[in-house]
């Protein structure tokens, strides 16, 4: 997993609520045993028409958001199906950080295993980055995941909360299950314990 | 000792590390896999040269992607498909892991199989890279949906990674009326807590009218928690889920099952349990519904009206929008006028023998309309098998539908069974996103007794006029 210290990037407004991970990446792209090349196909059905030819006013068809690395969005971002292939299609397309007032728990997680930060506002305060990246490609906003801010492209700080230990590991790019692997003592007793007290399990 | 709920309770019992900030490692009881998100995560133990912790405590099985037309047995056509098959099949293999194959009779869609073979046990763990993994709470077990980087670290350490959620009391008071099912309780509870009510809590369901269903309506209501934003929902074990375990394949006997009953009986929320939310809903309140949006929280009664934009309030008023020219309604539309072109009857929600019995006594003796396309797809071989013995088969094929095998199907139409632009749907599934069940296709969610009933009718109908 690549590392997340720093970012200053453009910023795309997606302001619809409740974006599910079905729109950020249909199920016909899941079919893959892959994570990788699924940027494409990123938010499929709202970018392309049945002919396959972009729709121009699709935010990320547009040309100052083409090379957008953050994604300011509405409420309950990401809810629904659990597919990992929604950060794996926002990574590859080259999103890093979104920006919204709420996620759903399953893909806010699958977030940071792949070094994507998402960041959680009061409504107001994406009210007013949503106006920013409305700017296009001249508004850069910078996010600082060690000092948790958020510069907007007017110089306004914003304050973000993070999990500790979610932020150490993006920090550092660290790998989840290497960490686990050294508590394995902890586990082995654990299911000793188990086998004693519950053997049906 | 300070009272606890359910959730505390499963929780406790298996932390088997935590860290200062509360950060803690799940051990995990039963891992159930499917072929669509676990190719990466295998190829990840291999590519580390990782194995499988617990093999014994895995349990995979195909099926998104596997046809459900009486002809598979040939094979699948779509290459991609296949693949995926192909690759569940050898990481089953290699890694040694319990496994039922397509050709298996017992295969079906895993929150299905995995009750129906007693993998799924009261107090467990159980996880899955699915959000309908929240299905298993109906045994008083903490189930939820994982993402692939999850799935390949419970894999190769039989935990996770885990922050505690806060607690969730969702009640259902007194009696249901005719006609309305486990399926408008658990759409009732979204249209009123919306999408993200549960986002952050465990929901556990109570009350008569929840304690009052079968296994497999408590199953229904469980499986939809996570449409309601809640990563599990649970319900307290009792003599319904003893009976419905006592006997299969893979739950205890003999003396552990003795034992385990002992401690499944210990597995309630204390009565002055601490509760981060409550919602509470009367069960006479609760109509049959049905779903006329692009959000599983856009639920009405079956005898109201399309509602208009300006009904709604915030980001909600643009959303409405939205879905009502995604979904082709004018607001004042009455539901009951709503024509349908295809039924589909099936999906972890709504695939099991109940639903398929629930059904079949609406359409018994009756023609679907005229042009109609129904299927059924049962959630299992052995659902099916069951509801051929009890002639439920006969009646859905005399009707006009279509009898199918065993696969998740047209819930997220990732094998042939699609929906095309503009076709509108009476579905028992879950989701009624936009493209959900094919781009362009129109989705309304149901229960399977009204999902029947359309069927008959030719329109969205309220199925206590049939009854």
């Amino acid at each position: 997993m690549d590392k997340f210290d720093k970012l200053s990037g453009i910023a795309a407004p997606l302001p619809q609520i409740n974006v599910d991970t079905d729109m950020i990446i249909p199920k016909q792209f899941l079919k893959t045993i892959k994570r990788s090349g699924l940027g494409v196909n990123l938010f499929d059905e709202m970018r392309y028409d049945d002919d396959r030819n972009e729709i121009p006013g699709f935010v990320l068809n547009k040309p100052q958001y083409r090379n957008a690395e953050i994604l300011v969005a509405g409420d309950n971002f990401g809810c629904g199906s659990s597919r990992e292939h929604a950060p794996w299609a926002l990574l590859d397309f080259g999103i890093r950080c979104v920006i919204a007032p709420s996620y759903a728990d399953i893909f806010f997680s699958n977030c940071f295993k792949n070094g994507i930060l998402p960041i959680v506002l009061p409504q107001e305060q994406v009210n007013i980055l949503m106006k920013d990246a409305e700017k296009g490609s001249n508004a850069r906003i910078e996010v600082d995941l060690e000092a948790q801010t958020i510069t907007s492209s007017d110089g306004e700080v914003f304050s973000f909360d993070v999990d500790p230990f979610k932020k150490h590991c993006l920090l550092n790019g660290l790998d989840d299950i290497g960490l686990t692997l050294e508590k394995k003592t902890s586990i082995t007793s654990y299911e000793t314990k188990l086998a004693a007290e519950r053997p049906w399990v | 000792m300070s009272p606890k709920t359910l959730y505390d309770k499963i929780w406790d019992a298996h932390v088997a590390h935590e860290a200062e900030d509360g950060t803690c490692l799940l051990y995990i009881d039963r891992h159930l896999v499917h072929e669509v998100t676990s190719p990466q995560a295998f190829e990840g133990l291999r590519m580390t040269g990782r194995t499988v912790h617990a093999p014994d405590k895995t349990i995979a099985v195909p099926d998104h992607n596997v046809p459900t037309t009486l002809d598979r047995a040939k094979g699948i056509e779509n290459e991609e498909s296949r693949i995926q098959v192909e690759a569940l099949d050898k990481n089953a293999k290699d890694f040694g892991i319990h496994y039922y194959p397509v050709s298996d009779v017992r295969q079906g869609i895993v929150h299905i199989v995995g009750p129906e073979q007693g993998w799924t046990l009261p107090g467990m763990t159980v996880v899955c890279g699915d959000s309908h993994t929240a299905t298993h709470g109906a045994f008083g077990a903490l189930a939820h949906g994982i993402g692939t980087s999850e799935v390949e670290h419970v894999l190769a350490t039989q935990t996770l990674i885990q922050k505690k959620s806060k607690n969730m009391r969702v009640e259902i008071t007194g009696k249901l009326r005719p006609g309305v099912t486990a399926k408008d309780i658990t759409l009732s509870v979204i249209g009123k807590t919306g999408t993200a009510g549960g986002t952050g809590y465990v929901i556990e369901y109570c009350g008569e009218a929840i304690r009052d269903l079968s296994m497999e309506g408590r199953m229904t209501v469980c499986n939809m928690a996570i449409e309601g934003g809640a990563r599990a929902g649970l319900i307290a074990p009792d003599e319904k889920t003893y009976a419905y375990v006592m006997g299969r394949p893979h739950a205890p006997k003999a003396a552990q099952w003795e034992a385990a009953l002992a401690w499944w009986k210990t597995l309630y929320s204390d009565d002055d349990a601490h509760w981060d939310k409550v919602v509470t809903l009367k069960g006479e309140d609760i109509a049959p519904v049905v779903t006329w949006g692009t959000s599983p929280e856009d639920v009405l009664p079956i005898t109201g009206s399309v509602p208009a934009p300006e009904d709604f309030t915030g980001g909600k008023v643009d959303a409405a929008k939205r879905s009502l020219e995604y979904m082709g309604l004018e607001p004042g539309t009455p539901l009951n006028q709503i024509k349908i072109d295809t039924v589909f009857i099936g999906s972890c929600t709504n695939g099991r023998i109940e639903d398929l019995r629930a059904a079949a006594a609406i359409l018994k003796g009756k023609k679907i309309k005229d042009g109609m396309r129904a299927m059924v797809v049962p959630g299992s071989g052995l659902v099916r098998a069951q509801a051929e013995e009890e002639g439920l088969a006969q009646i859905f094929i005399d009707a006009g539908f279509e009898w199918r095998l065993a696969g998740c199907s047209m819930c997220l139409a990732m094998n042939p069974d699609q929906l095309s632009p503009g076709e509108r749907c009476a579905a028992t599934s879950n989701r009624n996103f936009e493209g959900r069940q094919g781009r362009g296709g129109r989705t309304h969610l149901m229960s399977p007794a009204m999902a029947a009933a359309a069927a008959v009718t030719g329109h969205l109908t309220d199925v206590r006029e049939m009854m």
